[in-house]
C-alpha cells in the first residue's frame, strides 16, 4: 500500500511541476492545484498509513492513527482553496485587462 | 512617565499629523507638538531622580531567547540627549508650521519628523544594543524621508541617498561590532556592557569591534572621510537641517561614542584613531566652511568641524576632556540650532541664501540680525557667550595633550571657526542696504523667530551663568559618560598664565586677518582644484548600481517558468546531494497490504493524472480529470482512517471545481502549444526527477517507524479530558492549536477581501471593464438555462442540506465534522441555488452579507479566545460543561464550539464571498439575468416564436 500512495504523490508531483513551467496561467492554475493535492497527501501520509483506525476516541477503538497530520492538512486543504480562487481571480483580471493569459513579462513591460 | 512611553509617544504621534492636517495646519501642528510636549514633560520629570545619580529603567521582555528585550535606562548622558531632541524638536516644530509653504504636505512633514524624534529618543533610552541598533537604523530611514522631502528637487533626492548609503553603511558596520562586543561580555545589555571594561580591552576582539563601531558613529557623525553626505543633505528644508544635521542626528555618532566611552577609550588605538580623525575633520571642514557662500553650506561644514572637536575631545580619553565634550555638545546645540533657523529666515525672506549676494541685512531685519550675530559670535567663541567658554576648555585639553601637533591644529580649527563666524554675520547682515536682492526682505513674524530667539536666549544665560544653567546638566552627563563623579568648574577667566588665553587670542586675531583677506584668499580657492566629493562618491556607486542592474537582469527574467524551474532545481540538487553522500538501509516498518479496491483507486488516479499531463492544453477536460484526481483523493483519506480529510477534501472539490468553471467561461478553453521542444523535455526532466524526489522521500518515511516519540499520544490523551471531544482532529483544531486556526480563517477571510477587491478593480472603468461590456461568448449558451428537474431539486433539497450542515457541525467536537466542513457543505447548499435558480431570483431572496459573515466569524473566534481572559486563563483556554435539560439527553456546551461557529462563519463567508465575485463579472459580461426561476434563453423564445410563425 505505501508503494501506491508514494508513487501516487511522485506523480502529481511531477505533473504539478510540468504544469507550473508552463506559459499560460491556466495550466499553471491546475499544476499547483495537482501539487497542493501532493504536498498534502505528503503531510498526511508523514504520519504513517493504516486503515481503519480513526482518530475518534471509543472505548472499542483498537488503536489510533496520528490525528496530527490530519489536523494540519486539512486547514491546509481549506487554505489552499482561498489561494487557488485567488490566483484565479488574478489570472482572470490578467487576462480580462490584457487579452492574453501568458504569464510572462512581455519584453517591453520589463 | 514609564521610559518606554517617552520613547513610544513620538511613534504613536506620528500617526496624529495626517489624520489632523484635515482641520488645518494651526491644529497638525499643535497636536505635534503637544505629543513632543507631553514626552518631554515625562521626561523631566526624571531630573531629580537623575541628578541624585539614580539609574532609571524599565524592563519589557520582549525575545528573551535572542536577549532582545526592550530595556530602556535613562542617566545623565541619556537625559542631555533625551532632553536636546524632544526640547529642540518642539522648538523646530514651532518653526516649521511658520517656515513650510502652504503647497508643501504638512502632515507628511509631521509625521516623518516625529518618526525621526522617536527613533532618536529610542537610541538615547536603550539599553539594549540590539534594541539600540533598531533604533539607530530607524533614524537613518526617516532621516532619508526628511532630507528627500521636496521630492521634486533632484538634489533634495540625490542627498537623501546619499545620506542612507553612507550612514546606512556605517549602521551595518556598527551592528557587526555591537554584536562583537555583545559576545565577549555575554549579554546585549548596555548597563552589563559598561561593567566589563578590562574583559573588552584585552579581548583579541577589540580593535575590530572598536573600528567597526567608529565606522558607525563616523559616518552618522560626519567624521573625515565620511564627512561629504552632510552638506548635501542641506537640500533637505532648513527645519530639518536645523534639527538632524545640528541638534541631533548628528550627534547620534557622538552619543554612541560618548555611550561606549567607559569600555572602548582610553586604549593608544582608541586615542590615535578618534584623535586624528575628529582633529583632521575640525580643521578642514572649518577651512571649507569659510569659503562657502551659501549660508546653509557655510553652516554644515561648520557643523562637521564642531563634530571634530568633540569627538577629538572624546578621544583624549580623559575625564576632564569628557567633560568639555559633554558641555560643547549643550553649547553647540543651542548656538547651531539658531543659527540654522536664522539662515532658514534669511532664505525665506530674501529667497537666496548665497552670501555673496546678502549684506545689509542689519537695517531690514534687526531681530534675525540679533539673534545670529548672538549665535555666531557664540560659534565664534567670543566671550560672554557659551560657545566661549567651551572653547577655552577644550584649548586648554589640547594644550595638556602631546603631540604638540594637537594644540597647534586645534588653534588653526578656532581659527578659522573665528573667521567664518565673523565673515557669515559681516557678509550677510553687515554693510551697505543692496538694492538687487532676489526679493525685498524684512523681519518675520514672531512665530517663526521665537524659536531661534529662545536658543539664542539660551546662548547668553549659559554664556553668563554657566555655573546656573549647564554645570549641573553637564555634571550628570559627563559622570555618566565617565563612569565617575563630576564636578566642572566652568569660568570666564582661567588667568593670564593659562595657554588657553594665548591660543583664544592668536585664534580671533588671526581669524580677523582671514577674514580681511577673504576677497584674495576666494580667488585662489576657486582657482585652485578641489576634490568634490560627490563625484567620487558617484564614481564609487555607480559602477555598483550598474552591476546590481545587471545582476537583476540577468536574474529577473520576468519569466515564471526561470524561477520555479530554477527553485525546483535547487532543491531536488540539495536533496539529492544528501541523499548519495549519505548511507541508508531499506525500511524496517511492516508495509501495508494491497487491497484490490485501493489498487482500483489508485489505477484511476494515476491514469488521470498522466491524463492531465497529456491534455491538459483542452482546459474543460483537464478540469473533469482534476476532479477524478480529487475524488481519489478524498476516498483515499477515508480508506486510511482520516474521515474528517475524506470531508473536508469532497466539499472543496465542489467548490474547486465550481470555481474554475466559472473562471473558464471567460478565459480561452485551450492553451496554444508553444514551448519548443528542448523547453519541454527540459521541464519534463525536472518534473520527473521533482517527483522522483518526492515520491522516494515519503515511501522513505513510510517504510520506517518515527524516529523520535511523536506528540500524537499527549493529543490523544488530552482530547477527551481536557478538550472535552472524542474527535481529536477537531480538537486539535479548536482547541490544542487553536490559535493556529484562528490564524488559518484570518488568511481565508483576508483571501476572500482581496478576490472581492480585485473584483471591484475590474469592474472599474478600464481595459478590463470594456472587454467585459463587449463579451462576445466563445461558446454557445445552454437553451434551458434553469433546467426545472434541477431547479426543483435543490430548493428540496436546501433545508435538508442545511440541517445536514448544522448536523455536521454540532457533532463535530466528537465524531467527524467540524466548522470547516460544515462551512463547505453549507456553501455549496448556497450556491447550488444560483446555479440551479440563478444568480438574481437566489440574491434577491437570500439577502445575506458575505463580508459580514467572514467578520463575524472572525470575531466571534477572537471573542471566544478573549473570553479566557475574564476567567483568568491565557487567551484561548477551552472550557466545557456537560447540561441536562429536562425530556432531553445529557449533552455537552464547550466554548470550542462556539469558536467553530466561527470557523464556520468564515468558511460559509469566504466561500460565497468568492463564487460571487466571479458571478459579478458573469453580470458584466452582460449574461441575461433571469427574472423568474424558470425562464428560457430569450433568443430561443424568438426562434421558437419564428418557428410558430411559419
Amino acid at each position: 500500500m505505501e508503494i501506491l500512495v508514494a508513487s501516487a504523490v511522485g506523480l502529481m508531483t511531477a505533473v504539478g511541476i510540468y504544469l507550473i513551467l508552463r506559459l499560460r496561467s491556466f495550466p499553471v492554475i491546475v499544476g499547483l492545484a495537482l501539487l497542493s493535492y501532493a504536498c498534502n497527501a505528503f503531510i498526511f501520509a508523514s504520519g504513517r498509513i493504516v486503515t481503519g483506525l480513526p482518530p475518534i476516541l471509543s472505548k472499542t477503538a483498537a488503536g489510533y492513527t496520528d490525528p496530527l497530520p490530519q489536523a494540519l492538512v486539512l486547514t491546509a486543504i481549506v487554505i489552499s482553496f482561498g489561494m487557488t480562487a485567488v490566483i484565479v481571480m488574478m489570472a482572470l483580471g490578467a487576462f480580462l485587462e490584457s487579452g492574453d493569459d501568458r504569464i510572462d513579462l512581455a519584453e517591453d513591460d520589463k | 512617565m514609564s521610559l518606554a512611553l517617552i520613547a513610544a509617544l513620538p511613534f504613536l504621534g506620528a500617526l496624529l499629523p495626517g489624520l489632523l492636517i484635515r482641520a488645518g495646519r494651526n491644529a497638525c501642528a499643535t497636536v505635534t507638538g503637544s505629543v513632543t510636549l507631553l514626552a518631554l514633560v515625562g521626561l523631566l520629570l526624571h531630573i531629580p531622580a537623575v541628578l541624585r545619580g539614580e539609574a532609571i529603567q524599565t524592563r519589557i521582555d520582549w525575545l528573551p531567547a535572542l536577549g532582545l528585550n526592550a530595556t530602556f535606562f535613562l542617566d545623565g548622558l541619556g537625559l542631555l540627549f533625551a532632553g536636546l531632541i524632544l526640547g529642540i524638536g518642539l522648538l523646530i516644530i514651532l518653526y516649521a508650521r511658520f517656515y513650510l509653504s502652504p503647497r508643501d504636505p504638512m502632515g507628511q512633514f509631521y509625521t516623518y519628523l516625529m518618526l525621526f524624534q522617536g527613533a532618536m529618543v529610542g537610541i538615547v533610552l536603550s539599553d539594549n544594543i540590539l534594541l539600540l541598533l533598531v533604533f539607530w537604523e530607524l533614524t537613518s530611514l526617516s532621516s532619508f524621508l526628511l532630507i528627500g522631502y521636496w521630492k521634486h528637487l533632484p538634489e533634495g533626492r540625490q542627498g537623501a541617498r546619499m545620506a542612507l548609503t553612507v550612514t546606512g553603511g556605517g549602521g551595518l558596520a556598527m551592528i557587526a561590532g555591537m554584536l562583537i562586543l555583545g559576545n565577549i561580555v555575554g549579554s546585549y545589555d548596555l548597563t552589563v556592557i559598561l561593567q566589563h571594561k578590562a574583559e573588552i580591552q584585552a579581548s583579541d576582539w577589540y580593535l575590530p569591534a572598536l573600528i567597526l563601531i567608529l565606522l558607525g558613529a563616523f559616518t552618522k557623525s560626519a567624521q573625515f572621510p565620511f564627512h561629504f553626505w552632510l552638506p548635501h543633505a542641506m537640500a533637505a528644508p532648513t527645519p530639518v537641517s536645523a534639527y538632524l544635521h545640528s541638534a541631533t542626528m548628528v550627534k547620534a555618532g557622538i552619543f554612541l561614542m560618548a555611550r561606549m566611552w567607559p569600555v572602548l577609550a582610553g586604549t593608544p588605538e582608541w586615542f590615535w584613531i578618534v584623535t586624528s580623525a575628529g582633529l583632521f575633520t575640525m580643521v578642514m571642514a572649518a577651512k571649507i566652511a569659510f569659503f562657502k557662500d551659501d549660508l546653509k553650506a557655510l553652516l554644515a561644514f561648520s557643523t562637521v568641524s564642531h563634530l571634530g572637536l568633540i569627538t577629538m575631545l572624546l578621544g583624549f580619553g580623559t575625564k576632564a576632556a569628557a567633560t568639555v565634550a559633554v558641555f560643547h555638545i549643550i553649547n553647540h546645540a543651542t548656538f547651531k540650532a539658531a543659527l540654522f533657523m536664522s539662515a532658514g529666515i534669511v532664505d525665506h525672506e530674501a529667497h537666496t541664501r548665497d552670501i555673496k549676494r546678502l549684506g545689509g541685512l542689519r537695517h531690514l531685519m534687526p531681530v534675525t540680525f540679533t539673534i545670529a550675530t548672538v549665535a555666531g559670535l557664540s560659534m565664534a567663541g567670543i566671550p560672554p557667550f557659551n560657545g566661549f567658554l567651551s572653547k577655552e576648555m577644550m584649548l586648554e585639553e589640547a594644550a595638556h595633550t602631546a603631540p604638540w601637533v594637537i594644540p597647534a591644529l586645534a588653534v588653526i580649527g578656532a581659527l578659522f571657526s573665528v573667521a567664518y563666524s565673523f565673515r557669515l554675520i559681516a557678509h550677510t547682515f553687515l554693510g551697505p542696504v543692496r538694492d538687487d536682492y532676489p526679493h525685498k526682505p524684512h523681519d518675520p513674524g514672531f512665530g517663526m523667530w521665537a524659536a531661534p530667539a529662545l536658543l539664542a536666549v539660551l546662548v547668553v544665560l549659559i554664556g553668563l551663568m554657566p555655573m546656573t544653567f549647564a554645570a549641573w546638566l553637564v555634571d550628570a552627563a559627563a559622570g555618566a559618560v565617565t563612569g565617575e563623579g563630576v564636578q566642572a568648574h566652568i569660568k570666564h577667566w582661567h588667568g593670564l598664565e593659562s595657554p588657553a588665553l594665548w591660543m583664544s587670542l592668536a585664534a580671533i586675531g588671526g581669524g580677523l586677518m582671514l577674514l580681511g583677506l577673504h576677497g584674495a584668499l576666494d580667488r585662489i580657492w576657486l582657482a585652485s582644484p578641489r576634490p568634490e566629493a560627490k563625484r567620487i562618491f558617484d564614481a564609487i556607486i555607480e559602477p555598483l548600481a550598474r552591476l546590481a542592474g545587471m545582476l537583476t537582469r540577468a536574474l529577473h527574467t520576468g519569466r515564471l517558468g526561470d524561477y520555479l524551474g530554477a527553485a525546483t532545481a535547487t532543491i531536488v540538487a540539495v536533496g539529492a546531494y544528501a541523499f548519495f553522500s549519505g548511507s541508508h538501509t531499506p525500511g524496517t516498518r511492516p508495509l501495508m497490504e494491497i487491497e484490490p479496491v485501493a489498487a482500483i483507486g489508485w489505477l484511476a488516479l494515476m491514469a488521470a493524472t498522466v491524463a492531465v499531463a497529456a491534455l491538459h492544453r483542452q482546459r474543460l477536460l483537464t478540469l473533469v480529470l482534476v476532479g477524478v484526481i480529487g475524488l481519489v483523493v478524498s476516498v483515499g483519506f477515508a480508506y486510511l482512517s482520516a474521515p474528517d480529510l475524506a470531508l473536508t477534501q469532497i466539499s472543496v472539490e465542489v467548490a474547486t471545481v465550481i470555481l474554475l468553471l466559472l473562471a473558464l467561461n471567460f478565459l480561452p478553453k485551450y492553451t496554444p502549444s508553444e514551448s519548443p521542444t528542448g523547453r519541454k523535455l527540459r521541464d519534463a526532466v525536472l518534473a520527473g526527477a521533482g517527483g522522483l524526489a518526492v515520491g522516494g522521500l515519503i515511501y522513505a518515511l513510510m517504510t520506517r517507524d518515527f524516529a523520535f516519540p511523536t506528540i500524537a499520544d499527549f493529543h490523544l490523551a488530552n482530547s477527551k479530558t481536557e478538550g472535552g471531544g472524542t474527535n481529536v482532529v477537531n480538537v486539535i483544531l479548536v482547541d490544542f492549536r487553536g490559535y493556529d486556526t484562528f490564524g488559518e480563517i484570518t488568511v481565508l477571510g483576508i483571501a476572500a477581501t482581496l478576490i472581492y477587491a480585485l473584483t471591484e478593480a475590474l469592474l472599474r472603468p478600464g481595459p478590463a471593464n470594456t472587454r467585459l461590456l463587449n463579451w462576445v461568448g466563445d461558446s454557445p449558451d445552454a437553451g434551458d438555462r434553469h433546467p426545472l428537474m434541477m431547479v426543483v431539486a435543490t430548493r428540496m433539497m436546501l433545508p435538508i442540506a442545511l440541517m445536514v450542515g448544522i448536523y455536521i457541525f454540532l457533532r463535530g467536537h466528537n465524531v467527524p465534522g467540524g466548522g470547516f466542513i460544515a462551512g463547505l457543505v453549507v456553501a455549496i447548499a448556497l450556491v447550488m441555488q444560483y446555479m440551479a435558480s440563478g444568480f438574481a431570483w437566489t440574491a434577491a431572496r437570500q439577502k445575506i452579507d458575505y463580508h459580514g459573515l467572514i467578520g463575524a466569524g472572525v470575531l466571534i473566534a477572537a471573542a471566544t479566545g478573549i473570553g479566557s481572559w475574564f476567567a483568568g486563563v491565557p487567551f484561548m483556554t477551552s472550557a466545557y460543561g456537560y447540561f441536562h435539560l429536562p425530556g432531553l439527553e445529557e449533552f455537552e456546551l464547550a466554548t470550542a464550539a462556539l469558536f467553530d461557529l466561527g470557523v464556520f462563519l468564515t468558511v460559509l463567508g469566504a466561500v460565497m464571498l468568492a463564487l460571487s465575485s466571479l458571478s459579478r463579472i458573469a453580470i458584466r459580461a452582460g449574461q441575461t439575468v433571469n427574472v423568474e426561476a424558470y425562464d428560457v434563453h430569450p433568443e430561443d423564445e424568438t426562434a421558437v416564436a419564428a418557428e410558430e410563425a411559419k
